[in-house]
């Protein structure tokens, strides 16, 4: 039996790299000993990709890309399909917490410094990844085609419609009607099944690649390839990734999966936020819902594009600034100029720069699901302006002065030396 | 830094539990009360069902709650409809369009766009309004289209509202009273509501239940995984220093 299985893999070699891929991105492929927590995510987003892909699949087979029956096509996968609810829930469940755990995965890029040479291209890889995925989970919005779907469809692509000279234009060929509408759903689909999900698996493949290449980060943020047994070529602080991560993320994906089933099985709607009330009436294009709110991974970006005030009675200072804010992480790796990577060896500045960064996300994303009355009015010392706006404001202004002014903060902060080799 | 963030985690919470909004009352349904759940499918089927639809549900559904084939047929089925079809109100578009000035809206998944609390709520505050062209009013949907399908039951409420003066701020206190009783008193009558809120409940969600049994057996069985993958990267480990 061993003779005729080393007897096929040494036929399948002789035509297929497959031992050499083996060895190469997993055997042989040395990573740093010392991940820590942050170190899951990346191996968690790859898993919620396929979930989100097979679970995807089943649904099309029942789900119904149509205005007059999209709606009741998902109340059938929800009743009268075999396990029509759990899977239809793991895919709205999936694309929550595909958010958070690629939120969780880039912040572990902003602690150590993952985004620094010689991984500026895989961090841009991973922003058109953030990029794709965002476009995913708005096409998949409009599907179920319930009120939420409809509005939130209807207001973002009316945000191209504020460009100049070919906005509205723009926005009519986006939706392929005046309205959103059929026309739209069936583009959407089209986009959700089909296209994004061929330009997100191949973006992911690039990624892996690119990570190979020039091998992981670490917590310590010190390239372990500097210091190799000088005999094997190994480095000193490298330990195969099969087995030694493998086992570590199996561990992983149980804690994740138990996180993911407790919501999936106990809470699928997550008190609105996973899958929002209002989007259980059916879509209609005639009665506009009083408060309109992206799902919660939008909101810090829409909180930005309502906090930027119109200029000459054009929105589109506020468009250009939600698209800034997303386009700014691209620059990332030009606008640290740090001395050190890793948060563990950055001074107080960048460590109090981090914290405002974070504080201002969810503050933002919070005030993104509520309407700008939420916190109720100033007084008259302020003209009785709205608090959640004015708040909106300020933390607008923290979320791009984290970016705009790193290479200057980053540069007179205070760091410790590196360490020569990696830490616990 | 910790402590910022679960203080600002915690932040919506605060937030949301001051938005004033019209007080609810506690519909305090029990899911696991299948007889109540039962009754509410016939005040459903009787006076529900004449308007709205409930497209998405099956009379079989029914049988989940433990009831016979025989007794939906018999009982719960008011139309022709055959004991597989999904809950279609008699009446047409066109005439309910003409009735109410909208379409009665599908009530398959009511419950989930609109609270249990709101439906417990909507249900016990109609009141007698002759502005409108149903007569009907109603305190948690201002300007309802619909009339009062339950006033035979409930009997008929008005509007009393009361101006109250503190320290030069003008209060007003709206509250509804009982002007005609109906066949049941005020507390059969919440009892009716409620019954009948919990079967919204459940036609919105029928597998609700089963979805939290299968939960557990999931999360029992990661459990075990958990010890095991745990064990499993402690013993590869052991060899890294």
């Amino acid at each position: 039996m061993g003779k005729l299985a080393a007897y096929l893999l040494n036929w399948v070699d002789e035509r297929f790299p497959l031992t050499a891929n083996w060895k190469a991105h997993l055997s042989e492929y040395y990573a740093p000993k010392n991940f820590n927590f942050w170190y899951y995510f990346g191996s968690l987003a790859m898993l919620i990709l396929v979930m989100q892909i097979v679970t995807g699949i089943f649904l099309t087979m029942h789900y119904k890309p149509d205005a007059a029956q999209a709606f009741a096509s998902v109340e059938y996968i929800m009743r009268d399909v075999a396990w029509g609810s759990t899977i239809r829930y793991m895919h709205s469940t999936g694309a929550s917490m595909f958010f958070i755990v690629i939120y969780l995965h880039m912040f572990r890029g902003l602690l150590y410094g993952s985004y620094r040479k010689p991984r500026e291209l895989l961090w841009l890889v991973g922003v058109v990844i953030y990029l794709c995925l965002m476009a995913e989970a708005f096409f998949g919005y409009l599907l179920p085609w319930g009120q939420m779907s409809y509005w939130g469809a209807q207001v973002i692509v009316n945000l191209f419609s504020a460009i100049p000279l070919i906005g509205p234009d723009l926005s009519v060929w986006i939706r392929g009607d005046y309205v959103v509408s059929d026309a739209t759903l069936n583009r959407f689909f089209a986009f959700h099944v089909i296209a994004v999900p061929l330009v997100l698996l191949g973006l992911v493949g690039a990624h892996l690649l690119a990570l190979h290449e020039v091998g992981s980060n670490n917590p310590d943020g010190v390239e372990i390839k500097k210091k190799k047994d000088p005999k094997t070529g190994i480095p000193l602080d490298g330990i195969p990734f099969h087995p030694y991560y493998i086992v570590k993320d199996m561990f992983g994906v149980i804690v994740f999966l138990m996180v993911f089933s407790a919501i999936v099985f106990f809470a699928p709607e997550m008190g609105g936020y996973f899958l929002e009330h209002n989007n259980f009436l059916p879509a209609d294009p005639l009665k506009t819902p009083p408060h309109i709110a992206p799902v919660w991974y939008f909101t810090p970006f829409y909180s930005i594009l309502r906090a930027v005030p119109p200029l000459f009675g054009s929105q589109f200072p506020g468009v250009a600034a939600m698209g800034l804010s997303v386009m700014i992480f691209f620059l990332l790796p030009w606008l640290d100029r740090g001395a050190v990577k890793s948060i563990r060896y950055r001074g107080g500045i960048y460590k109090t720069a981090l914290t405002l960064f974070v504080v201002s996300f969810l503050v933002l994303g919070y005030l993104g699901t509520a309407p700008t009355n939420v916190w109720g009015q100033f007084g008259g010392w302020l003209g009785h302006a709205e608090r959640a706006t004015v708040i909106a404001r300020i933390f607008t202004i923290i979320y791009f002065g984290f970016f705009i002014l790193m290479p200057w903060y980053t540069k007179i902060d205070k760091t410790k030396p590196e360490p020569e080799r990696v830490t616990s | 830094m910790r402590k910022l963030l679960l203080a600002l985690l915690c932040l919506p919470l605060v937030a949301l539990a001051n938005s004033g909004e019209m007080q609810l009352d506690h519909a305090n349904i029990d899911a696991h009360d299948a007889i109540s759940i039962q009754r509410g499918a016939r005040t459903f089927v009787n006076y529900c069902l004449n308007c709205h639809s409930a497209a998405s549900m099956r009379y079989n559904r029914l049988m989940d709650l433990g009831l016979t084939e025989k007794q939906i047929k018999d009982n719960l089925i008011l139309t022709s409809a055959k004991v597989g079809d999904t809950m279609i109100s008699s009446i047409g578009k066109k005439d309910a369009k003409a009735f109410f000035g909208v379409e009665p809206p599908d009530l398959s998944v009511i419950a989930r766009a609109k609270g249990v609390d709101y439906l417990y709520t909507y249900m016990r505050a109609f009141y007698r309004d002759e502005t409108r062209p149903t007569g009907w009013n109603n305190l948690a949907f201002p300007n309802a289209g619909m009339p009062h399908a339950l006033s035979q039951l409930q009997g008929t409420q008005v509007l009393k509202t009361e101006v109250t003066e503190h320290d030069g701020h003008k209060e007003e206190h709206r509250k509804l009273e009982l002007a005609v009783p109906g066949s049941l008193s005020p507390m059969e009558y919440d009892k009716v509501t409620r019954d009948l809120v919990n079967y919204l409940a459940f036609m919105a969600e029928p597998e609700a239940t089963k979805r939290t049994q299968i939960g557990v057996v999931v999360l029992l069985f990661l459990t075990v995984l958990l010890a095991l993958t745990w064990m499993l990267k402690q013993a590869y480990w052991k060899d890294v220093h």
